[in-house]
């Protein structure tokens, strides 16, 4: 075990160095830094940009320039970010920003998957316990409906009748629908947080819920269909345990799998809700520095999300072996 | 019944291809039906499958008869509607069903145009990207070895990008590489959001093909085709795909979802096409409901919304009444 996840975590090191290589090429293109300078800085003259391509490595061959970026990153990761450069606009430290964001989104991101794992995997125990009938029936719709309905649709439609129709209706405003904190507050405030957070958690973990719904329902429906369900039974061990180790254990080892997979659907559901919700984390992070053509916010913000899809894939794969004794590793 | 009609049911699958499955699930207390005939009756036995099929053909209807359905051209306002007031932000009333928009544009009408452009793209991105998914994981599942690991890791990485993210990076690559653009058109054209889900899409479609083709190419009638000298080209495309049309058909439904709703995502967030070219898209109404939401313009915000996930849900629908159809192991309820 210990070996087959020293060898996928070895692995990952050159599939990362590819895969941001491919990105730099790609953001390095796709900004077009001369042409995003320009706009960030208007009255910025030819030696000002040719000054911010050469600080960021955007001249000369790609491997080179990568290169180069490559060692102003891995020494940002010792100096906390001193060595990273500025961004674009307002040339501001690009790390406590970052650090800031990541922070909000982490907070976003567990409580959404905490909430919507939990329901959705009751939601689909509950409907595969009674197959055809009209709960089952009205999870999976429920599903179905839930899944069709992209996330800043959901949000706007919440923002539309909490932001605006409730007050109208009943004369004060229920929940908060923007950012972490009222404007101008200052300091940490526990409950206001919760508050602000109740919308956009609802809002990523809806997405949740429909697809964890329907993966436990599918899977627990075959392990109760296969034979060892029936050998307990015919043991005399109680409905119950029947259910609790046997049925609902083996049934998990799938969705866990999809789960550690599935990360860039979460990731992808907060950025698209971060930004309805003018919250602070790494959507908006990203979508404002992608708006700029902001190269040195963007190559961290996109080294962070390939290390966690790298990372939890490697989870699936640990993750699968751990919980079915079946697979062998080496 | 019969051993007759059973062998009957055999030789059946035999011309139609439609999985000896169907024959053992269904053959042997049914009247004899061709399989095909069975799928249909699944399907339609699926009720939101059912009803969403009227719904979309429905709405397809309106949308070819624009002409008539539509009350006034795409970019055309509302004038003189009461007089001495202004005809932007209309709630809805007899000359605008659903209201009007910012500069007092029919939002019913507009939501017709929106809907062709949407299903345009759907569409064509889903056909495209099944074409170049299929014959990449036709090949990948019947030869193994290298193209296929590379193809696994490269798509296992893909799927698993936060999909914007991806969207967005490889939209403005494409869009800065000045030599395609004669090829794939301007970053806002229509053609080049097509290419972009065809991009994306194809990974999908490739994968389930890959795992049927594997699945598949191991029984026996594709060893007695061997046997009796077959080509490969023929192999995949007289046997092993029409066994596999199922999964594809609904890999091509998914498809169509993910390109009608990514490109809302991308109107949504200011990438989508260009909102001044005369056309509309379901995404660029919602994409205008943001507008409409701190004001209170309800109407802006919960028709066009209502229409978008209203056509996500059929064609899911529809999908799921295709995989019912043609996967009778996946019964619901079973």
């Amino acid at each position: 075990m210990a070996r087959f996840v020293l060898r996928r975590l070895l692995w990952a090191i050159p599939t990362l160095l590819l895969v941001t290589f491919l990105v730099y090429i790609a953001i390095r293109i796709g900004t077009n830094p001369s042409e995003a300078y320009q706009r960030s800085n208007p009255r910025a003259n030819e030696a000002k940009i040719r000054e911010y391509e050469e600080l960021n490595n955007l001249t000369g061959s790609y491997l080179k320039g990568y290169w180069g970026w490559l060692t102003d990153f891995v020494k940002g990761l010792f100096d906390g970010g001193e060595s990273w450069q500025r961004s674009i606009k307002g040339r501001r430290p690009v790390w406590p920003e970052m650090k800031d964001a990541m922070a909000n989104s982490l907070r976003l991101g567990l409580a959404a998957s905490f909430v919507g794992i939990t329901v959705g995997l009751g939601l689909g125990i509950f409907a595969a316990l009674r197959p055809g009938s009209m709960r089952d029936t009205s999870v999976n719709t429920g599903a179905f409906i839930a899944f069709s309905i992209p996330p800043y649709v959901s949000a706007v439609l919440l923002q539309l009748l909490f932001a605006v129709m409730w007050s109208r209706w009943f004369g004060h405003t229920l929940l908060p629908t923007s950012g972490v904190y009222p404007p101008g507050h200052q300091g940490f405030d526990l409950w206001l947080m919760l508050k602000h957070m109740i919308l956009p958690v609802f809002v990523v973990a809806i997405q949740i819920i429909a697809v964890y719904a329907r993966y436990m329902r599918a899977s627990l429906l075959e392990v109760l269909n296969s034979d060892y369900m029936r050998t307990a039974r015919s043991k005399g061990i109680s409905e119950r345990r029947v259910l609790m180790t046997h049925a609902v254990r083996n049934s998990m080892i799938p969705v866990v799998t999809v789960a550690a997979i599935d990360i860039g659907g979460i990731l992808g559901g907060l950025i698209i809700t971060e930004r309805v919700f003018s919250y602070p984390g790494m959507g908006d992070f990203f979508l404002t520095a992608f708006g700029n053509g902001d190269f040195p916010q963007l190559m961290p913000f996109m080294v962070v999300i390939v290390t966690c899809v790298i990372m939890f894939n490697l989870l699936a794969d640990v993750s699968y072996a751990w919980l079915d004794p079946r697979i062998r590793l080496d | 019944m019969s051993q007759h009609q059973f062998v009957e049911g055999t030789l059946e699958y035999e011309h139609t291809h439609d999985g000896l499955d169907d024959v053992f699930a269904e053959g042997l207390t049914t009247d004899s039906m061709s399989p095909r005939q069975m799928a249909r009756r699944r399907y339609f036995k699926h009720k939101g499958a059912l009803i969403s099929t009227v719904l979309m053909a429905i709405m397809v209807l309106f949308v070819l008869f624009s002409p008539i359905t539509a009350r006034y051209g795409v970019n055309e306002a509302i004038f003189k509607a009461e007089a001495g007031r202004p005809n932007s932000y209309l709630s809805p009333r007899s000359e605008a069903w659903f209201g009007t928009d910012d500069i007092g544009r029919d939002i019913y009408s507009r939501m017709i145009y929106g809907l062709k452009v949407s299903l345009i793209i759907g569409i064509a991105a889903a056909l495209f990207a099944t074409i170049v998914g299929v014959t990449v994981g036709s090949i990948a599942g019947l030869r193994g070895g290298r193209f296929d690991d590379l193809l696994m890791r490269v798509t296992d990485i893909f799927l698993a990008f936060p999909f914007l993210v991806a969207l967005l990076v490889v939209r403005n690559f494409l869009g800065e590489l000045d030599f395609l653009t004669p090829i794939v058109g301007e970053r806002t054209s229509i053609r080049f959001i097509i290419l972009l889900f065809v991009i994306f899409g194809w990974m999908g479609v490739a994968r389930l093909v890959r795992g049927s083709v594997l699945a598949l190419k191991e029984r026996e009638f594709v060893e007695a085709a061997r046997a009796l000298g077959a080509s490969n080209f023929r192999i995949v495309f007289r046997h092993l795909l029409p066994n596999s049309i199922g999964p594809i058909l609904v890999a091509l439904t998914n498809t169509v979802v993910a390109a009608i709703i990514g490109e809302a995502t991308l109107s949504f967030f200011g990438f989508g096409p260009d909102a001044g070219s005369g056309d509309t898209s379901l995404g660029l109404l919602v994409s205008a409901a943001k507008g409409g939401v701190t004001a209170g313009f309800w109407w802006m915000v919960v028709f066009p919304c209502t229409l978008l996930c209203l056509v996500a849900l059929c064609i899911n629908f529809i999908g799921d009444g295709l995989r019912d159809a043609t996967d009778p192991k996946l019964v619901h309820g079973g």
